[in-house]
Formats: structure tokens, C-alpha cells, sequence
């Protein structure tokens, strides 16, 4: 195996004994005190996660927008300076190559982070249609990026930063000094809950984490940032997303923009206009069997659809699920049962926001 | 990790408390640390036969599922009904509170390892 990537918080994974996995290519921790309790966490007050195995790149040009605009699936033109998107980046054929952020930082330069698997080849299909008037920088090892989330993320980083940080508006971003670290915050996150994502420089990003840490955050792993994206709803490339999936399928047409021509956009109008042929929904075990990645969904004997990611939610203490459903059998609120181990167990089929419908909105 | 002197160990995690005809099973420490949160235990009716090596139900972490093995021939006698309402005692309690079965034993077990052939199975 080759030598795994580290992040610049590696060490404090070490220290604070973190059980570290291999994730594309980075040696990233996958859990701390437990999967349950880090989840816990995050819903009741706050948890942080390293997320420097993402992509982040820099663009400067005079022509980034119009350039990025015709990248992404999403509308670049409508950002202000400081604002972000969540957006696709897609195949013509209207498979997608990467789930995105867009940052705005000025109207000659953005920032978009990207998915860790994905970078060097999302990096290659940027300056592939690059004509040269976009400077493209790939930051990611320059820099380290803290996902701080929970309903009490926000009075926490208020009380490191230098600035009033709780004025930020969600998917809008500030430059501030956290803990005494230049800081970039965007406040966004993958997990349902309030917080921000926090870039510092590489070499000082200790100096944050040990920061928070002080503060009462508690560390988490990539285990427990699946659990809580998949009840928040959250699609995760390679398993909601790929180069065989249509984002309309994914139920993600919302963040494909109807004005204005993009890469993958004839594809993507296409199967709007003539329905999808699956649909992406959530299942909600009624035991706490977990509902696995592979497994099949069947209604009345008859398979309908395969699990694309599944978790033990400690939110509604159960297993649930995202599947990808034959559209005509894909009724929210019936019935069906997932097949784990050759044996049925049954299931409902619901809206794939459980964090959302579990807090009444 | 403990590693208690008094229980029989499998290769594939299991203890073995013997006592006299009966003998009570669980998984180890280790296999309990391994697996992380464990949120369902599925075992079978009191009444079915288990046979050494072989599976006689499954257990559901956070993490992935993993099949049991029987350390001994027998029969269930009693399932532990605790783990229905809380699963998470294997975690906490993986040799006591947490044990899984217990089962009649048919013949004397075999091929079981001692505390310290098991703990040397778990180095490194």
C-alpha cells in the first residue's frame, strides 16, 4: 500500500486516540469515543470534525464566474461576495463528476471545495476546459479545514474569533482570526445542524482544534459524519452521486439551474422533462437492523430498488437508509421490506430528510 | 484488553464459561471494541441445536454485521433477553451482564484456546 496522506491535525487524532482508517487515500480518524456519542454530540451541542482531506482550490481570473457558471450545474452568477453554493459538477451526458461548494470571494476569484476522491481528476476536468483565462491553485496542502457543527457550533467559534461570526448568514462566508489563526469560515456543514467550516493555514491548525477542544467540542470521525449526513439527508459522491447517476434521479434538480447553458445541462432537462427511471428515498428500518449499502428493497415479493448508504441512527434508533427506487413503486409513507442476510425485514419507505420530518418541518 | 484467566476463548472472538453441563457465551473484549456501538443481537429460539464452528446468529454494530460461532455442540437454553432493550450492554459488560447464550453441552469442547493463547491472538 502506498504511504497514506496526513493531515495537518494528524498528530492530535494520535494524541487524543482516535482509531484511524484509510479513506482515499488519507489515513483520516474514523472514531473517537463511539459513533453513537459523537452523533449525540453534534445534535445536542457541539462536535468537530477534520475535513482537511478535502479538495480546495483557488480561482482567479477575470472571466472565473461566466467560467465556473458553465462548470456547474448550480447558478454561480447569482453569488455576492461572500456567498456560497452547493453545486454539481456534471458529465454531458448529465453524470455527475463531483458534488461541489462554490465560494464567491470576489467577483475575480473564487474558491470551491471539493470532494477528497475526486480532486485530482476534478482539478484535471477544470483545466480541461480551461481556455487559460482562469488561474486555477489547488490549496488543499497548504491548508487545514475544521467542520465545527451543533446547535451550540456557533456561540463556540464566536467566542475564538475576533469578529461577531454569529452575524454570518448560512452559506455565506468571513475572514476573521479564530484563536489567534487568520481564518476562513464558510457557514455551511454536512451534518443537519448549524455550524461552520473553518480553512487555517496548515501549520497553525493545531492551534485551532486544541482550541476547540478547550472549549468543550468534541472531536469526531468520519463514522459518525456519515450518520448524521444521512439523517440530515445529505447525498455522499460514490454512493447518491456518480458518472451513472443523474442528478435528477438523486432528486437534486433543485441545484440544477433552468436559465443559462451548462455542462450537462441537455441531459439533466431531458430526464426532468421525461421523469426519472429511479428515484432516490429514504427507509426507516422498524427495528434497529441497519439497512446496508448493496441490500435490496422489495414490496410484495416484487425487487424494487437497492440501498445506496445505510446507518443505525441514534436520532430515531433505528436503521435507516437512501435507496434508489423504481420510480413507479417510489411512494413516500408505504411499505416495503429490505432484504439483509436472505431474510425480509420490513421497512417503510419515507422522505429521506429524517432529521427535518423528525423535528416537525 | 481483558483477557479473564477463567473463560475458554475461539479464534473468532467468542468465550465460553463451562460449568459443570451448561456453559454460558459471549464475545470478548476485544471483539466487542473492534465491532464499536452495538445496536441489534439476533440469536435464536431456546430449543436449537448449535454445532462448534459453526454460525448460531449475528450481532449489529454502527460499523458492520458480524456473524456468531458457536464455541461448543449443544442446544440454547437461554437467550439473554437484556440485549432485546439494550444491546449496548456487549459493549460495557462484554463478560457479564453482556453474555449472549447458554446452551446445554452434548459433548466435551474442543479445540478452544486458553486466555493466554487468545490473548497472543489479539497482539498486534
Amino acid at each position: 500500500m502506498p504511504d497514506l496522506l496526513k493531515t495537518p491535525l494528524h498528530a492530535e487524532h494520535l494524541a487524543l486516540g482516535a482509531r484511524m482508517v484509510e479513506f482515499a487515500g488519507w489515513d483520516m480518524p474514523v472514531q473517537y469515543s463511539g459513533v453513537i456519542q459523537e452523533a449525540k454530540a453534534v445534535r445536542e451541542a457541539a462536535g468537530m470534525f477534520d475535513v482537511s482531506h478535502m479538495g480546495r482550490t483557488r480561482h482567479r481570473g477575470d472571466s472565473v464566474v461566466p467560467f465556473w457558471d458553465f462548470l456547474a450545474t448550480n447558478d454561480i452568477q447569482k453569488l455576492t461576495d461572500g456567498a456560497s453554493t452547493y453545486s454539481l459538477l456534471c458529465y454531458p451526458d448529465g453524470g455527475c463528476v463531483d458534488d461541489i461548494i462554490v465560494y464567491r470571494i470576489r467577483q475575480d476569484e473564487l474558491y470551491v471545495v471539493i470532494n477528497a476522491a475526486n480532486r485530482e481528476k476534478d482539478i484535471e476536468w477544470m483545466r480541461q476546459h480551461n481556455d487559460g483565462g482562469v488561474e486555477i491553485v489547488d490549496e488543499t496542502f497548504e491548508s487545514a479545514m475544521i467542520a465545527v457543527q451543533g446547535p451550540k457550533a456557533v456561540e463556540i467559534v464566536e467566542a475564538l474569533a475576533d469578529a461577531p461570526v454569529s452575524q454570518v448568514e448560512r452559506f455565506h462566508s468571513a475572514t476573521c482570526d479564530v484563536a489567534g489563526v487568520p481564518a476562513f469560515l464558510g457557514r455551511t456543514g454536512y451534518t443537519g445542524e448549524d455550524g461552520f467550516e473553518i480553512i487555517v493555514p496548515a501549520s497553525q491548525a493545531a492551534v485551532v482544534w486544541k482550541a476547540l477542544v478547550d472549549q468543550g467540542v468534541t472531536p469526531c470521525g468520519l463514522a459518525s459524519r456519515d450518520v448524521l449526513r444521512v439523517e440530515a439527508g445529505l447525498p455522499l459522491y460514490g454512493h447518491e452521486l456518480s458518472p451513472t447517476i443523474n442528478p435528477i434521479e438523486a432528486g437534486l434538480g433543485w441545484v440544477c439551474k433552468k436559465e443559462r447553458d451548462y455542462v450537462g445541462k441537455e441531459a439533466i432537462d431531458a430526464m426532468r422533462a421525461s421523469g426519472p427511471p429511479r428515484k432516490l428515498v429514504g427507509i426507516q428500518m422498524l427495528s434497529r437492523i441497519v439497512p446496508r449499502e448493496g441490500y435490496k428493497v422489495f414490496r410484495e415479493g416484487e425487487e424494487i430498488g437497492v440501498v445506496s448508504s445505510g446507518v443505525f441512527s441514534p436520532l430515531l434508533d433505528c436503521g435507516i437508509a437512501f435507496a434508489f427506487i423504481r420510480s413507479e413503486h417510489a411512494t413516500l409513507d408505504s411499505d416495503c421490506e429490505v432484504e439483509v442476510r436472505d431474510k425480509k425485514h420490513p421497512a417503510r419507505m419515507v422522505n429521506k430528510r429524517f432529521l427535518q420530518a423528525a423535528k416537525g418541518n | 484488553m481483558n483477557v479473564p484467566e477463567e473463560l475458554k476463548y475461539t479464534k473468532t472472538h467468542e468465550w465460553i464459561r463451562i460449568e459443570g453441563e451448561t456453559a454460558t457465551i459471549g464475545i470478548t473484549e476485544y471483539a466487542q471494541s473492534e465491532l464499536g456501538d452495538i445496536v441489534y443481537v439476533d440469536l435464536p429460539e431456546p430449543g436449537r441445536a448449535v454445532q462448534a464452528g459453526q454460525t448460531f446468529g449475528s450481532i449489529e454494530s454502527v460499523k458492520t454485521v458480524s456473524d456468531l460461532y458457536a464455541p461448543a455442540d449443544g442446544e440454547i437454553v437461554e437467550v439473554n433477553e437484556a440485549l432485546q432493550g439494550q444491546p449496548e450492554l456487549v459493549n460495557t459488560d462484554p463478560y457479564g451482564q453482556g453474555w449472549l447464550v447458554k446452551i446445554s453441552l452434548a459433548s466435551e469442547p474442543a479445540d478452544l484456546l486458553d486466555a493466554a493463547a487468545y490473548a497472543e491472538t489479539i497482539q498486534g
